[in-house]
């Protein structure tokens, strides 16, 4: 898909960094001392932080993944906002209180207090290192897939730009500026993303959208020789995709010269229409057959029919009779399938008519209905999946953080409100901005991560704009408060506590500083590593590894007496080595990391919560309970003395 | 520089009691959350049944969402007013002026 770069675009985004870095340069007289630095001198305003929150949590994952996956597959991608906005409830009820009583600056602080171990530290520290970098390459990524079509700049340049812009607003001002890039950007993002919700409302929806390319269907008269009725189609060459029975047919065709491929449809005797990119063995990809600037590659994204009825436009609806309409019509969602012709290798998107009342329920992208065909692997990937967003929240370092910036554990209390009230109306929301791109005519079906800001260009070009700046601005704040996170574990956890140096409170902003521009750098080096990997993938493993690592350490350490630090520092490491470990073994990454798609994984399932959370709840009673400090002669003493 | 204990352990008097509560309410909150991913992985069709004009999938879902947050803020509600309480009594005994 072609996408113009637009001036108003550019202006507001370069007018967004512009206004958060004097913000961070206004700050950073206040980020002298080391509370000022890493939390922002703990003198937030409750409120103020609970919107932060949100702006720190909703990441590109959750703004561009979830719609985007939403405007593909229906209700699957609302259960990631369902499960993320679940986890807030551990996060508010069981642990944000008492770690706010317990720790400092950081999370492994919290643990420390009770065990003074540096055992403790290290493993704390080191597993908010690694959490941290997990989370930072999908922003990475993200920051890059989105310059392109945003900025007409290159994916490396976004990588750069981004995090060259997090650097500053870090180094300067650590997480007072952080703090406030969060917070505007929170704000701006459930603003946005309501008034992108009532005009997709007010408009409701049309069939066929406005201005929507027609795609045409051709009637075969005889499928056994293929002829087709329209004698100006020529028929050049049959794609067999399976076997006969079960598998596709796909028909490539000739007409005035120009080839397109066509999709056989058995049951009604048709051909349909499809879209292709043709990659030839060298010289630039051909979309629909012309190079990809003429535009001739069309956007999607429609209902064929509503209550039966091929023509129709609803006009404003309400938000349950939006739902009601997509469920009573069918969608035509895009099959993507990849043929080999001579040299070239062909790439067809055709269209999947799909029932709305299958869109508006579970397993179009996850596999859970036996009946269709889903494994008991599949299921327990589900369940597990379900399991680490529920977990994982309540175990991000750079959430664990905000948790500091506020002065007192009642602040913590309200501020976690304020967020889940902003967050849980963003992520319902999210189904509205999925459902509007999936049934406006609006989505690119070779970048899904591009349909929130494509629903809002569909408004005008200034909306367009503003959206492309806010989804920046997402990964701007998200990104800030990972690398405060990951400078907070070296420098105040790993040097000053682990390495006992004793760090003088300027030393340690330096440190925080120099950690911050160390760890930037090479985000920007993984993201550019990682260019090919999929967004939602590796969020999906960022939670599950901090579920694993952090969550048995921070339950146990508040709820259960016996806990030891050896338990502890037990439990983390054998949280994040066995869910790393079952990440790297598993299909998925067999598949779409190392490219070996004909090898069966060790591991057969590709999510590790499930399976790495209740190892390491194991690992930390197990551990503890063999390293219990006798108390007995202590108190016998005690009361021998009475 | 002075580095000071990484913890206080000021004492509140509401502590127990806000972190029972708590439990009490994530107790409250997960079966509805542990309900919704069993019948998703046991039975989705179940999800496909007619609820009003929408279907269970949508009202449970929204109805997820929409508890967390009642939820959030009945413990807030409660939680402040105990804070607020133990205040009014210390002030009574004398402890804080």
């Amino acid at each position: 898909m072609n996408y113009k770069a637009e001036p108003a675009a550019i202006a507001i985004f370069v007018a967004f960094v512009a206004a958060v870095l004097v913000i961070s340069y206004m700050f950073s007289r206040r980020a002298k001392t080391a509370s000022g630095y890493y939390v922002a001198g703990g003198k937030i305003h409750w409120a103020v932080n609970g919107i932060a929150f949100a702006g720190d949590y909703l990441s590109a994952a959750s703004f561009l993944g979830i719609a985007g996956m939403i405007a593909v597959a229906g209700y699957d991608g609302f259960l990631y906002s369902i499960g993320y906005l679940a986890g807030w409830m551990v996060a508010l009820f069981v642990v944000a209180e008492p770690l706010k009583r317990l720790g400092k600056y950081t999370f492994a602080d919290a643990i420390d207090a009770k065990f003074k171990s540096r055992g403790v530290i290290l493993a704390a520290g080191i597993s908010t290192l690694v959490v941290s970098l997990f989370y930072l390459i999908p922003q990475m990524v993200g920051a890059g897939t989105l310059i392109t079509p945003l900025l007409g700049l290159p994916f490396e340049a976004g990588v750069v730009l981004v995090g060259c812009v997090v650097i500053l607003i870090v180094a300067t001002a650590g997480m007072t500026s952080t703090t406030w890039v969060q917070f505007i950007k929170g704000g701006l993002l459930v603003i946005f993303s309501i008034v992108v919700v009532v005009l997709v409302l007010t408009r409701g929806i049309s069939v066929p959208p406005d201005q929507y390319h027609n795609f045409a269907t051709l009637k075969v008269a005889n499928i056994e020789t293929l002829t087709l009725e329209d004698p100006s189609y020529q028929v050049i060459k049959e794609f067999q995709v399976g076997d006969a029975s079960k598998g596709s047919t796909f028909v490539k065709l000739s007409k005035d010269n120009i080839e397109t491929i066509w999709k056989l449809d058995k049951a009604n005797n048709v051909l349909e229409e499809t879209q292709i990119i043709t990659q030839p063995a060298s010289g630039p990809a051909l979309y629909n057959g012309a190079p990809k600037e003429e535009g001739k590659f069309y956007f999607v994204g429609h209902l064929s029919e509503i209550d039966g009825q091929t023509s129709v436009q609803t006009g404003s609806l309400d938000p349950f009779t939006f739902i009601e309409k997509v469920k009573d019509g069918t969608v035509v969602r895009w099959g993507k399938q990849v043929l080999t012709d001579e040299t070239s290798k062909i790439t067809v998107y055709y269209q999947i008519p799909t029932s709305g009342s299958d869109v508006l329920i579970p397993g179009l992208k996850f596999k859970v209905d036996p009946l269709r065909g889903a494994t008991p692997g599949d299921r327990v990937n589900f369940v597990s999946l379900m399991i680490a967003l529920f977990l994982g929240t309540a175990s991000l370092p750079h959430i664990l953080i905000r948790y500091y910036t506020v002065p007192s554990p009642a602040f913590a209390r309200k501020s976690t409100i304020v967020a889940v009230i902003a967050i849980g109306l963003f992520y319902i929301l999210t189904l509205y901005l999925g459902l509007g791109s999936m049934t406006s005519g609006n989505l690119d079906i070779t970048n899904e991560n591009m349909s929130a800001p494509l629903l809002a260009r569909s408004f005008g070009l200034g909306l367009f704009a503003v959206i492309s700046a806010v989804a920046f601005a997402t990964i701007l704040g998200t990104v800030s408060g990972l690398i405060v996170a990951a400078s907070g574990a070296v420098a105040n956890d790993l040097m000053n506590k682990f390495l006992r140096m004793n760090l003088s409170e300027h030393a340690m902003v330096v440190a925080g500083r120099i950690t911050a521009i160390v760890v930037g750098v090479i985000a920007m080096g993984l993201g550019i590593l990682f260019k090919s990997m999929n967004v939602s993938f590796l969020v999906g493993w960022a939670f599950a590894i901090a579920a694993s690592a952090n969550l048995p350490a921070i339950i146990m350490t508040i709820f259960w007496k016996k806990t030891t630090g050896k338990g502890v520092a037990a439990s983390i490491v054998v949280g994040l080595a066995s869910s790393i470990i079952l990440i790297l073994l598993s299909q998925d990454t067999f598949n779409s990391v190392y490219n070996l798609t004909n090898v069966t994984a060790p591991v057969p399932i590709s999510q590790p919560a499930i399976i790495s959370v209740p190892l390491s709840f194991i690992t930390l009673v197990v551990v503890s309970l063999r390293t219990q400090k006798s108390k007995m002669p202590n108190t016998e003493i005690a009361v021998a003395r009475q | 520089m002075e580095h000071g204990p990484a913890a206080e352990w000021k004492k509140e008097n509401s502590e127990g009691f806000k972190s029972r509560l708590g439990i009490i309410m994530f107790a409250a909150f997960t079966p509805i959350y542990l309900a919704f991913i069993l019948i998703t992985v046991i039975n989705p069709r179940l999800m496909a049944i007619n609820v009003g004009s929408l279907n269970l999938a949508i009202v449970y879902g929204f109805a997820i969402i929409i508890i967390a947050i009642i939820l959030a803020l009945i413990y807030n509600r409660i939680c402040s007013k105990r804070e607020k309480q133990d205040e009014d009594t210390e002030k009574v005994e004398g402890k804080i002026e």
